[in-house]
């Protein structure tokens, strides 16, 4: 009765060796490498990349260890870290800006695992070094943003209209527009009701004018929210890549907020630095009527005029620009370093998306000969890149920024409107660092926690238990080595109280083992025969192994639902521990001890279990 | 070898007044720790600042709290932790400061004090994240108790859920009180280890309760007393040896796994040696005086066999003279 079907040992066989080969890849350890990605999201990885970069190995005599390519880009690993750092200085003088070249670690597993999708577990921050942050984005911001453009779209459709008004202001996240007269506020009422579906109009009064109040309804609202946390997403991924971090993790996390982990990553006042830029562009006219040098010389003291703001320019020279925005950083979908033709000089070359070139157009067209304002908004601080004369109308979309230093400036503010702006502010609300030799230091407690509770057990198990000790011991090893494979399968993140919940997974899988033990030895001092004790044993313990799993498992799964960072990684391994060790043991256990005692041809008077009281 | 011969029953279910009472007074004792001290939550909980940092030779606590001083941060608390070479600095949240800035600004002043420092380790939490990694802690802790308590009721038996689910806060709320006597750092970790006891030795209960089932079953004539100390008798071993399994491994952790895994396996240590108390000395007594029967119990589980079979092994009062 003690005998499995031949299929039930195949599988456990099967399952075994699967778990074996998942297992394997964590044994390679890690080399240095260099992976290359496209520097912009938006640029489709190109496999002849993959005999570009060895091609330039080639002919700078480069050794490496292995390339391949994957979905996100070109991986090499070589032998140390020097020839990896020249590797990545020669690669990035090659392929120039196009791609990022980032230093990486790779595993040194063989192709063959490689090609079966079997990598190593996926190490966390805590264990592996880097930085993670999470960062807050504010909310009011995107939508205060979002009414401020409404302003210049009124006056827009108003005039084309011909509809006499007073003045468009911003109050809060409404737009307040003034007439003098009902009538006009009916017909701009009319307008605006068909041209925003989405605004919510309301009529009041104050003092003599007569006021429309647009504000946004609650889809709006909710569709800017999601596009301010995409774009900002989006302008993380393109900073990021600027910066070259291999496998950056950039995520939403609730409403409102995004998680960005960055591996490796050591020096974190720059990395705050970038994620936290809020450089924008705003392309504005210069008042030419009042730019008399008395007026200037007010302005410069906090008294602009009426509509009109004063900045400095690069020289620190007041420039009186127009309060009205004509385009904002938004509009631009790429910008890039070059030299005008004719001056010799380094220019920014800023490529604007449809709706921006129409706006670019009609404006030059009507301000032909008036200078234009490019300013440049960091940190709060606003400064006229440049104010160069409008020659001609510009259409199409291109536009060449001239006042450049250098070519480095060039390059630099081309990079910051690339990156593009964000659509609205965020802020770091939570940063967790851990240096790279800590890292290491985290996975050798975690493993030395587990290898030496794992050994503790076993020496106590076989002792007290003797064959059925041993056996229960392989069984629990069975259950380390498939939760080591599914956690490499899954690629689940694997942090310092994820390698915790192993070792306890371990701890309490034992008690399966334990209580079926127990309850094949309570069998045997009834005076049940040895076949009929080992089945009884595993037959009636199963039922309470399953109900104690089950108990566990909820709590897991609690963990799960409402933790975050660690602790979800701590959930993770847990629920998986419980799952393994159903599997191990209770079939493994019963598959090693059906093939030791359940094959014997003669009676089996005496099974190994330890020494059995009998009363 | 064997470590456990018990030759009789042992009656457990008379010294139930005894023990609930030792259970009843830790309960007072940590809840009145608990009141007064109250838990000294981490970073993770309050919002602040933790950071790690290494020196190569023993670090001088005096000039590192100078270098803190010296940006303003005068209620920060510098001290040394494992060896004497690390210096573990907690600053409260600065309202006017933002996280980022924080750490920062502390990282220049420790390098500007001592070129060798190496900041190894910064956990940074704002005060709302904080809050809402409380409340959500909170949260977890509440569906565990539902969850498990569903799954005994149906599994079971009310009385055994209500039972089970008491001990087993009774569990919770003893580390919680250690916590606060000792004020160890309570935080993100330390609660994963509490709410993995919470599951852990709910299993303690189960195990006894399956036997208490099983018992009704086969010991037809023994009062409700005697089958849940044969119940607790005959799992004894088990539950001496898987503890002391489970708590080896704890202890590896506790030896080996540094800082962060030090709280854990502390509140694990707690957590084991009074879950084997609470589950067979707690959790079995209520049930017993919540009224725990052979008709509740069997007639719960054995729907299908209907009403007849209920009667049948219903006890006869005349059987227990």
């Amino acid at each position: 009765m003690n005998r499995y079907p031949m299929w039930k040992n195949i599988f456990i066989a099967i399952v075994i060796l699967i778990g074996f080969i998942y297992t394997i890849p964590n044994f390679f350890g890690e080399s240095p490498a260099v992976q290359i990605t496209p520097a912009k999201s938006t640029t489709k990885l190109d496999p002849a990349l993959l005999g570009q970069v060895e091609d330039i190995f080639k002919k700078e005599a480069i050794q490496f260890d292995g390339i391949y390519l994957d979905a996100r880009g070109v991986k090499a690993r070589f032998k140390d870290t020097d020839t990896q750092i020249k590797a990545k200085d020669i690669l990035q003088a090659n392929l120039g800006s196009d791609y990022t070249v980032a230093l990486n670690l790779l595993s040194r597993s063989p192709d063959w695992l490689r090609s079966l999708g079997a990598k190593p577990m996926y190490l966390g921050l805590d264990l592996r070094g880097g930085v993670h942050f999470l960062l807050q984005v504010d909310m009011k911001a995107a939508l205060d943003k979002a009414a401020e453009r409404f302003i210049g779209d009124f006056r827009t459709a108003l005039r084309k209209e011909r509809i006499s008004y007073a003045g468009v202001s911003r109050e809060g996240q409404a737009v307040q527009i003034r007439f003098t007269n009902t009538t006009e506020l009916e017909k701009a009422r009319l307008i605006l009701s068909k041209e925003y579906p989405n605004l919510t109009l309301k009529e009041s009064a104050n003092g003599e004018y007569k006021l429309l109040i647009a504000s946004l309804n609650a889809v709006e609202q909710k569709r800017i929210q999601d596009f301010a946390l995409k774009q900002n997403i989006q302008t993380l991924h393109n900073r990021i890549n600027e910066l070259g971090v291999a496998e950056p993790i950039i995520q939403q996390q609730g409403i409102d907020r995004v998680v960005v982990q960055l591996p490796g990553v050591q020096d974190t006042a720059k990395a705050k630095e970038i994620l936290g830029r809020t450089a924008t562009l705003e392309i504005r006219l210069v008042d030419e009527e009042k730019s008399d040098y008395a007026t200037l010389e007010k302005a410069d003291k906090g008294q602009a005029p009426v509509g009109d703001e004063v900045f400095k320019d690069r020289e620190g020279r007041p420039i009186l620009v127009k309060k009205n925005v004509v385009l904002t950083g938004d509009y631009i979908t790429d910008a890039g370093p070059g030299i005008n033709s004719q001056t010799g000089q380094s220019v920014v070359n800023v490529t604007l998306d449809g709706r921006g070139a129409r706006v670019f157009q009609q404006v030059t067209r009507e301000n032909v000969g008036k200078r234009m304002a490019i300013l440049l908004i960091e940190k709060g601080n606003t400064e006229v890149i440049t104010a160069p004369v409008i020659n001609e109308e510009i259409g199409g979309g291109r536009v060449q920024i001239s006042g450049m230093a250098n070519t480095q400036e060039a390059t630099d503010i081309s990079l910051l409107l690339r990156a593009g702006a964000l659509a609205a502010p965020m802020d770091i609300v939570e940063e967790r660092t851990v240096g790279p030799s800590m890292g290491v230091e985290n996975i050798n407690r975690g493993v030395h926690s587990t290898l030496w509770g794992f050994a503790a057990i076993a020496v106590m198990m076989i002792i007290y238990y003797v064959v059925f000790g041993t056996v229960s011991v392989i069984a629990l090893a069975t259950n380390l080595l498939l939760l080591v494979a599914i956690l490499s399968m899954l690629q689940a993140t694997l942090t310092l109280p994820g390698l915790a919940a192993i070792a306890l997974a371990l701890g309490m899988a034992i008690d399966a083992n334990v209580l079926i033990n127990e309850r094949v030895r309570e069998e045997m001092r009834n005076g049940n025969t040895p076949q009929a004790s080992i089945h009884a044993g595993y037959d009636r313990a199963f039922d309470t192994i399953l109900d104690s799993n089950i108990t566990t498992m909820i709590a897991g799964l609690a963990l799960f639902m409402f933790g975050t960072g660690p602790i979800k990684g701590f959930a993770v391994v847990h629920v998986l521990g419980i799952l393994t060790s159903m599997f191990s043991a209770v079939v493994v256990s019963r598959a090693l001890v059906n093939a030791i005692y359940g094959y014997r041809r003669k009676k089996l008077t005496k099974i190994s279990i330890g020494q059995i009281y009998k009363a | 070898m064997e470590l456990f011969r018990i030759k009789k029953d042992i009656p457990f279910m008379s010294y139930g007044r005894i023990t609930t009472t030792i259970s009843l007074l830790t309960f007072i004792l940590a809840v009145f720790f608990l009141a007064t001290r109250g838990l000294n939550f981490g970073v993770d909980f309050t919002g602040g600042t933790v950071m790690e940092v290494n020196y190569p030779q023993a670090a001088n606590l005096e000039s590192v709290r100078k270098a803190v001083d010296s940006i303003g941060l005068k209620e920060a608390t510098v001290q040394n932790f494992g060896s004497s070479r690390d210096v573990l600095i907690r600053l409260p949240v600065k309202p006017e400061l933002s996280v980022s800035q924080l750490s920062e600004q502390v990282k220049q002043a420790l390098v500007a004090a001592d070129a060798n420092a190496e900041v190894r380790r910064v956990e940074s939490v704002g005060a709302q994240v904080g809050d809402e990694l409380y409340e959500n802690g909170g949260l977890a802790l509440f569906f565990v108790c539902i969850g498990i308590m569903l799954y005994l009721w149906l599994r079971f038996e009310w009385r055994f859920a209500v039972a089970a689910i008491i001990a087993n806060m009774h569990d919770v709320v003893i580390i919680l009180g250690f916590f606060a006597f000792f004020q160890w750092e309570f935080n993100l970790t330390v609660l994963a280890a509490v709410l993995a006891v919470l599951g852990y030795s709910v299993n303690e209960s189960v195990v006894v309760f399956d036997r208490v089932r099983e018992n009704f079953r086969k010991m037809r004539k023994a009062t409700v007393t005697q089958v849940i100390d044969n119940a607790i008798t005959r799992t004894m071993s088990r539950t001496i040896i898987t503890h002391m399994m489970t708590q080896t491994m704890v202890g590896s952790m506790l030896l080996f796994g540094g800082e962060v895994l030090h709280n854990f396996a502390l509140a694990l240590t707690i957590g084991i040696l009074f879950g084997i108390y609470s589950s067979v000395l707690v959790a079995s007594p209520i049930a017993m005086w919540l009224g725990v029967n052979r008709a509740n119990l069997i007639g719960n589980t054995e729907k299908k066999e209907g009403e007849s079979k209920e009667k049948v092994i219903e006890p006869d009062p005349s059987e227990f003279a």
